[in-house]
């Protein structure tokens, strides 16, 4: 049998709400994904390494702090700098719609706001997830 | 007990006890409602039982010993003979964005409008500790708050105000020390003495531990730092609210209103027992505690939360701390509405859930109450918003008469027996806290951190199986809905401009001063017989910016880091 989808679930900044990280992480796991939760105030390079160290299939990342337009694109950057673009990159938290735009514009799969049924986001994990691991192997 | 009307020989239409007979014959016939699950009916949002109605079989009441009288111990039903007969709650909406000068236009915007009171809200990087043009600051600047690295911006951010005529909340608790530092210079520079300065520093680190997580040093030598601030404050503040012991971000957090009575608390003990460990008496600062609690959406459970944290406090410091003087027993506190009961869906229904919050909070017995913008939940809130917030509150104390009966549903059977019972489960959490050995111990071992995670994902389930209802989210959604308000947004420019001129004030002062101030804070954050209070003062007083005293400090103290676990 394939081993599990491999998710890091990350928050950036200087932004301490993880409530909303936490909940996520667990209904991944609940779902039958193995999960590894960052912990706070983590480095975008660190956030990449992690995911990379740990072969992961996706990063999740929750920010609430209104840095999203600066954190989000410095996780892409290093994607790319890092050559881990395959990487399923997505995320959630106080993000006004034309903010989700352009961050998916500039290569964020997804952004769920919050409200999100957790059944959406695991379909799009599993999914969009799913198919890189099909991709990559 | 209540006891019962005593009815021999009644016929069954007159005699209590058959009545509730046929009631319950009657009740159980009835077909539950199929829209919402049986949890969201037999259980309060914090999965508390509920019964369908309540009788006097359901209190176990001592009326003196329980319920007493307004401004009498154990203050269930207020802490005020009159309550808002005499003095309405203190309006103090929560503002800050941007940098000094644009947060300072909001509070003269809301002191014009008829607020009483200031609250600050600080960016993350000046609750963490770092100046704006630090690496860590990025992206983060003046979003979630106002942007104050040094006394320059203090000075601006109070433009204009007499700081002698108002009172002013500062919710920041890491850093809580310097913020009061810089507060006491800003105010003696503009010539109002410390001692004539009232408000709050919210200070309370151990929530931030247990749920908010904007902490910088490690729990043990933060405790200190509090005993000093308290110290300070008892001998040169004496207006001053020392702290303001927080179940606002635990709630939020996802905990449930039990653990929210019992953490806060706690916390308040354990700050208690700190100051009298450290040779103060009980009754030279507990008067000077104050507290803060969120209100939440369900509404009768709020209120006896209320009821039942002022009970509980009185209880304690009487008891368990000999505290004698009425004032010390007497839990005052501030309310916010739920900013986790907002939807980013069709915000404008947040109105309608903050005025319930508000109306909860007030019927609770609060001292002052902020009532959330509709848009906090999608970003800061505009000035339209915020007025409507506003606005609510004065609809609540000047229209609806709630304002007229002290502690109104007092006495109801249902409010008694949930004031009771979450005065009882605060009761359980507090054993289990001490065979941890306290709430240091307990923090580190996760213990709150879990509780409340547990609540949380509880509660996020109950949403996913539409076991409870919530408007515009799980049910009554509007396709293709399109956000049209409008949302106030913080430009990278005033990033840019905010580190520059945190960079200028750096180069602008007299750097020996700067030096002496700084290695005179450092010697006495290491000898414990010293208050570090004064030597803050003095650091903030020689144009020393936040960043470089927590650098400081950080040199001492070290720096704290979470066990994950989720």
């Amino acid at each position: 049998m394939a081993r599990p989808l491999r998710i890091v679930i990350a928050k950036a900044g200087l932004d301490g709400h993880d409530r909303g990280a936490k909940v996520i992480a667990r209904a991944l796991r609940d779902a039958g994904m193995e999960v590894i939760y960052t912990g706070l105030f983590q480095a975008p390079e660190q956030i990449v390494q992690t995911a990379i160290q740990e072969d992961a299939d996706g990063i999740g990342l929750s920010i609430l702090s209104g840095a999203h337009m600066t954190l989000f694109p410095l996780i892409v950057e290093q994607l790319k700098a890092q050559n881990a673009q395959d990487i399923v990159f997505f995320g959630g938290g106080t993000i006004p719609p034309e903010d989700a735009e352009e961050l998916k514009r500039i290569g964020v799969r997804e952004i769920f706001t919050p409200g999100a049924p957790l059944a959406n986001i695991i379909n799009f994990v599993q999914r969009e997830c799913g198919n890189r691991r099909e991709l990559v192997g | 007990m209540i006891e019962r009307p005593a009815s021999p020989g009644a016929q069954p239409e007159n005699d209590f006890s058959a009545q509730e007979k046929i009631w319950e014959n009657a009740s159980a016939k009835g077909k539950r409602r199929k829209d919402v699950g049986s949890g969201a009916v037999d259980r309060t949002i914090s999965d508390l039982p509920l019964k369908t109605i309540y009788g006097p079989q359901d209190v176990e009441l001592d009326l003196a010993r329980d319920l007493s009288w307004p401004s009498i111990y154990p203050y269930t039903r207020g802490i005020h003979p009159n309550m808002y007969r005499d003095r309405l709650w203190t309006m103090r909406q929560f503002a800050g964005f941007g940098n000094a000068k644009q947060t300072n236009e909001r509070y003269h915007f809301l002191l014009s409008h008829g607020q009483h009171g200031l609250s600050v809200a600080f960016d993350m990087p000046t609750l963490m500790g770092y100046d704006s043009d630090a690496p860590q600051a990025r992206g983060e600047v003046g979003k979630c708050g106002v942007a104050i690295d040094s006394l320059a911006d203090m000075d601006t951010l109070f433009d204009g105000i007499d700081m002698g005529d108002i009172t002013t909340s500062m919710t920041i608790n890491g850093p809580a020390c310097i913020a009061l530092a810089l507060y006491v210079a800003a105010a003696e520079k503009k010539g109002t003495p410390r001692s004539k300065l009232g408000g709050t520093v919210q200070a309370d680190i151990l929530k931030e531990y247990i749920a908010q997580k904007e902490w910088i040093f490690p729990p043990r030598p933060h405790m200190r730092l509090i005993v000093d601030m308290i110290r300070f404050c008892r001998d040169e503040m004496p207006r001053w609210n020392t702290i303001s012991i927080s179940g606002y971000h635990i709630r939020e957090a996802g905990s449930t209103a039990a653990q929210e009575l019992a953490f806060t608390l706690a916390d308040g003990f354990a700050y208690v027992e700190a100051c009298v460990g450290a040779g103060m008496d009980v009754d030279s600062f507990a008067p000077r505690l104050s507290f803060f609690f969120n209100s939440h959406i369900d509404f009768f459970e709020e209120i006896c939360k209320f009821r039942a944290a002022r009970r509980i406090w009185a209880r304690h410091m009487r008891d368990r701390y000999g505290a004698k003087d009425p004032r010390s027993l007497q839990m005052r506190f501030h309310t916010q509405t739920a900013g986790c009961s907002a939807t980013a869906q069709q915000p404008e229904n947040n109105i309608v859930r903050v005025a319930y919050e508000a109306l909860a909070a007030v019927l609770g017995g609060t001292q002052s109450l902020h009532t959330n913008s509709m848009d906090e939940v999608l970003a800061l809130p505009s000035e339209k918003a915020a007025e409507i917030a506003l606005r609510t509150q004065q609809v609540l104390a000047y229209e609806t008469n709630v304002t007229n009966v002290v502690d109104p549903l007092g006495g109801s059977y249902f409010i008694e027996a949930l004031t009771n019972e979450l005065e009882r489960q605060a009761e359980d959490y507090f054993k289990r806290i001490e065979e941890f050995g306290g709430v240091i111990e307990a923090i580190e071992a996760g213990f709150f951190q879990r509780e409340i995670a547990d609540a949380s994902y509880r509660y996020q389930r109950s949403l996913e199986t539409k076991d409870r209802i919530l408007v515009g989210v799980n049910a009554f959604e509007k396709p293709e809905e399109r956000q049209d308000i409008e949302l106030l947004r913080i430009g990278v420019e005033m990033e840019r401009e905010q580190a520059r001129s945190v960079a200028d004030v750096r180069g602008n002062r007299d750097q020996a001063a700067a030096r002496t101030a700084l290695e005179r804070l450092k010697k006495a954050c290491a000898d414990p017989n010293d208050n570090v209070m004064p030597h803050l003062i003095n650091c903030v007083n020689a144009y020393l910016t936040e960043g470089e005293i927590v650098e400081a400090m950080a040199g001492v103290y070290g720096r704290y880091t979470e066990k994950v676990a989720f």
